[in-house]
């Protein structure tokens, strides 16, 4: 099942939630575009959690564009989904793979997003791809979370290297990265407590894991992912920077897309940071995770705008 | 652009009281940053229309017009909105008689699990006998996750490995408090969507064969726009009477706080600010609307401080200030007092008017910042310290530098920085708390060059002034003039 069939079942699912005003708003042959158009406009736009800088924008340009014209609907929101589309246009391939020897992918992010669980789903990911997986649980901190790590490393068959409660976790990164290299995986996914971005400490760690794989593998490690949750409003950009700045991200992972919730925030974070969205989480089993499709994130941000509601 | 809530009003209200008297043309304006402020904040679209419909109704009352500082009062309206939003306040867990259930539900990730170890210590440290219940058997290792918990804080975990219906865990967590005489049942309920009928329906089981006296949503602090639907469909299916949201310890501006209060109407009962178990906080409307005004959360700074200060220390240096005692001694003192409080840029968000700061410091390394001043100030002589300004010459500056491994000028700074602040602090010293908070606020409104705070505040210079403001002061020196006299010759 592709990624925009996921997203249109949650929609379904999502029926009595949908924004009535929104399709009032496109309901008639047209309207009359003044400042009460616009303001329903931006309220479309702001739910997505697209930021008022990027809403802002595109209301205006639809102001000066339209102001005192009778609007179609298709027009409007075809104006604004190209222009969404063309900014998140990006490479097809989400993970470059090392040309010889183990990859190694680190992934991060604040505290609950779903690094874990999104590892999880990688590790499914290219263990379909016919490759083998190393992980490092070097969340040492959490609690359990080691443990948690260690339950899907056994239901999915990978090996996995283990930290001690409170031990430094570019120790076990380390030795994650060695057992890759001497077992000849192909793939090797370190997670990483829980952070928020404030922290400068706890972000100093991280770099230092960071600088730690890379002493072992000069280009490793060869993606670092920030795991972003998709209700996460307008802090997702402080998220992308900061995380950015300690560990030079190569790409997203957006979970948590299965709820109502848009993940418009990551529009605003590919316009100010640069950062493209690799993956999309749909669900909490090691299968819910798809390839971000530019064009079907996009549709799926107005979907309920134009679809009528499946009760 | 704007790094938090606060600093997103702080320039929206700055243009507000730029302007003299209120029209309703500049109100508009004002107010329209104050929206974009919000919006910027994750407040829900919806909530901000009605908020800014609110606010300028009543700034557009005749008394607002007529009043001799409009802005002022608009600042008052936007704040006393924010705070009416928000309340009203209750705290209690409403713990009964005999055997209290609490259930604490929410999306996946949002934090109930540590929330719930958070109140099991609180519930401990009150008196009172919690149990912890695992009745999330869907998340790998969230049973073991409660354990461990339990384990770092002493207190009692129920589960049963293997289980798989969470109502009949839930139900014998019950049975099984009341034979060890475990009198509050915190039940820490799976993640789950509000969009998963399934799984929404259990957690209605879970309440009707149960019966919690309190439930308690959990919302992560950085939520979005989204922040109302999910909190609308778990108060339609479970009758909220709380909620607790959480990672508040980070730059998020928190707005989902106001979405989620007005869409479920249930008070916010706690914040958490932090991953260990001790880091949950009372909410406060006043403060929360504080700091949104940028007027920074003084009464938390205050309730941190008398838990960590030495309190005979700071009943000394409140004596020393009020009697416009300030030296570079009780600098150093209270330099090393902030820092027990934790990190420098969380505290400058925290002070009133130092909210903008902590954006401009940005990366700057506060802590290293403040381990030079005091390794200058360690390197003066007691007299130096007493007297900086008149004492520090050249030499004394070249020694002072050399034994804290400074440059020259940095120590020259310092001894500029401090006699700002010390007239100030001087100043400040002999107001009550009220008058305290009033005249940071007033400071705060100089904030555009935010040296300004530290600077000495000299009259007259640079800027051409008008006969009459040049009267005036001159009037104002005179009379400090023979206000110094009087004290003078009081003193002797
Ligand atoms: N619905 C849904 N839930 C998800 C998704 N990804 C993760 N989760 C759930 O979110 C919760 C947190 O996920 P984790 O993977 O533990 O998050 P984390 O970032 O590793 O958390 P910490 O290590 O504590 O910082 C769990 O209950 C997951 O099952 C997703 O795509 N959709
Ligand atoms: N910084 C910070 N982190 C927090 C706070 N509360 C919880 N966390 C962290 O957030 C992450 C998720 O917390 P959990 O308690 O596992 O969340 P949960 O709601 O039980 O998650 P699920 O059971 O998977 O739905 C963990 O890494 C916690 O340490 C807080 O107030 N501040
Ligand atoms: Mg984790
Ligand atoms: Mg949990």
């Amino acid at each position: 099942m592709g990624f925009f069939n996921k997203i249109k079942q949650g929609l379904k699912k999502t029926a009595q939630l949908l924004n009535t005003d929104v399709r009032d708003l496109f309901k008639s042959q047209g309207r009359l575009v003044d400042d009460g158009f616009l303001e329903e406009l931006l309220g479309v736009l702001i739910k997505t959690d697209m930021g008022v800088q990027a809403a802002g924008a595109i209301v205006e340009e639809t102001g000066s564009k339209y102001r005192a014209r009778v609007m179609q609907m298709d027009e409007l929101l075809c104006t604004v989904k190209t222009k969404l589309k063309s900014l998140l246009v990006q490479d097809e391939a989400p993970i470059r793979f090392a040309p010889e020897g183990p990859t190694v992918i680190m992934v991060a992010g604040v505290n609950g997003a779903g690094k874990t669980t999104s590892i999880a789903k990688l590790t499914s990911l290219f263990q379909s791809q016919g490759k083998r997986v190393v992980l490092g649980a070097a969340d040492t901190f959490r609690a359990a979370a080691v443990e948690q790590l260690t339950i899907w490393a056994n239901r999915l068959g990978a090996q996995i290297v283990r930290g001690e409660p409170n031990s430094d976790p570019a120790s076990v990164a380390h030795r994650a990265v060695a057992l890759a290299i001497e077992s000849k995986a192909d793939v090797c996914i370190v997670d990483t407590a829980g952070r928020l971005q404030t922290q400068q400490n706890l972000m100093q760690q991280l770099t230092k894991i960071h600088r730690v794989i890379g002493k072992q593998i000069p280009a490793a490690p060869h993606e670092v992912l920030l795991v972003l949750d998709a209700t996460t409003g307008q802090n997702g950009i402080s998220q992308a920077k900061h995380f950015t700045e300690a560990v030079h991200c190569t790409g997203i992972v957006l979970a948590k897309l299965d709820g109502t919730a848009k993940g418009g925030v990551v529009v605003a974070i590919r316009e100010q940071v640069g950062l493209p969205v690799k993956y999309v989480g749909v669900g909490e089993r090691p299968e819910d995770l798809t390839l971000f499709v530019p064009d079907e994130f996009v549709e799926a941000l107005f979907e309920d705008l134009t679809t009528a509601p499946a009760i | 652009m704007f790094d938090s809530l606060q600093a997103g009003l702080t320039s929206a209200l700055k243009t507000l009281r730029g302007k003299g008297k209120l029209s309703e043309s500049n109100m508009r304006e004002g107010l329209g940053l104050v929206q974009k402020a919000l919006l910027e904040a994750d407040v829900s679209f919806s909530v901000v229309k009605d908020f800014i419909g609110r606010v300028s109704e009543k700034a557009l009352g005749e008394k607002v017009l007529s009043a001799l500082d409009p802005s002022q009062q608009v600042v008052g309206i936007v704040h006393q909105e924010l705070i009416d939003l928000m309340g009203p306040v209750d705290h209690s867990l409403h713990l009964q008689p005999g055997v209290t259930v609490l259930m604490l539900c929410g999306l996946q990730g949002s934090g109930k699990t540590t929330t719930c170890g958070k109140l099991g210590r609180l519930i401990n440290e009150r008196g009172r006998k919690p149990l912890l219940v695992a009745a999330d058997l869907q998340r790998p290792a969230a049973i073991e996750q409660l354990h461990v918990i339990g384990g770092q804080l002493g207190l009692e975990v129920y589960s049963e490995p293997g289980a798989k219906d969470p109502v009949a865990v839930c139900q014998n967590a019950v049975k099984h408090a009341r034979q060890v005489g475990a009198n509050v049942v915190l039940l820490d309920t799976a993640g789950r969507l509000h969009i998963d009928d399934e799984l929404m329906e259990q957690l209605k089981q879970i309440d009707r064969r149960v019966s919690p006296e309190q439930v308690y949503l959990v919302v992560d602090g950085m939520t979005g726009q989204d922040a109302v639907n999910s909190a609308k469909a778990f108060n339609e299916a479970l009758e909220l009477d709380g909620v607790i949201m959480t990672k508040l310890d980070g730059d998020a501006r928190g707005g989902a706080v106001l979405s989620v209060k007005q869409v479920t109407g249930v008070p916010i009962k706690f914040i958490g600010t932090g991953e260990h178990l001790d880091a949950l906080q009372e909410f406060h409307p006043e403060r929360m609307a504080q700091r949104i005004l940028g007027m920074g959360d003084i009464l938390t700074l205050v309730e941190q401080a008398q838990q960590k200060f030495d309190s005979d220390e700071m009943a000394k240096q409140e004596e020393r200030l009020r009697k416009g005692e300030f030296t570079l001694d009780d600098f150093r003192k209270q330099l090393g007092m902030t820092k027990k409080l934790g990190p420098m840029n969380k505290i400058m968000g925290m002070i009133p008017g130092m909210g903008g700061l902590t954006e401009m410091m940005g990366d700057m390394d506060a802590e290293g910042d403040m381990k030079r001043l005091e390794g200058i100030i360690d390197s003066m002589t007691p007299a130096e310290r007493r007297n900086p300004s008149k004492i520090v010459d050249q030499s004394r500056r070249r020694r002072i530098a050399a034994g804290a491994g400074v440059e020259p000028h940095e120590v020259n700074e310092l001894v500029k920085q401090f006699d700002g602040m010390a007239s100030i602090m001087k100043e400040l010293g002999s107001l009550g708390m009220r008058d305290r908070v009033r005249k940071v606020q007033e400071l705060q409104r100089g904030l555009a060059n935010p040296n300004a705070q530290l600077q000495k505040p000299k009259l007259g210079t640079g800027k051409r002034l008008s006969s009459e403001e040049r009267a005036k002061l001159r009037k104002q020196r005179e009379k400090d003039l023979r206000r110094r006299k009087r004290e003078a010759k009081k003193s002797q």
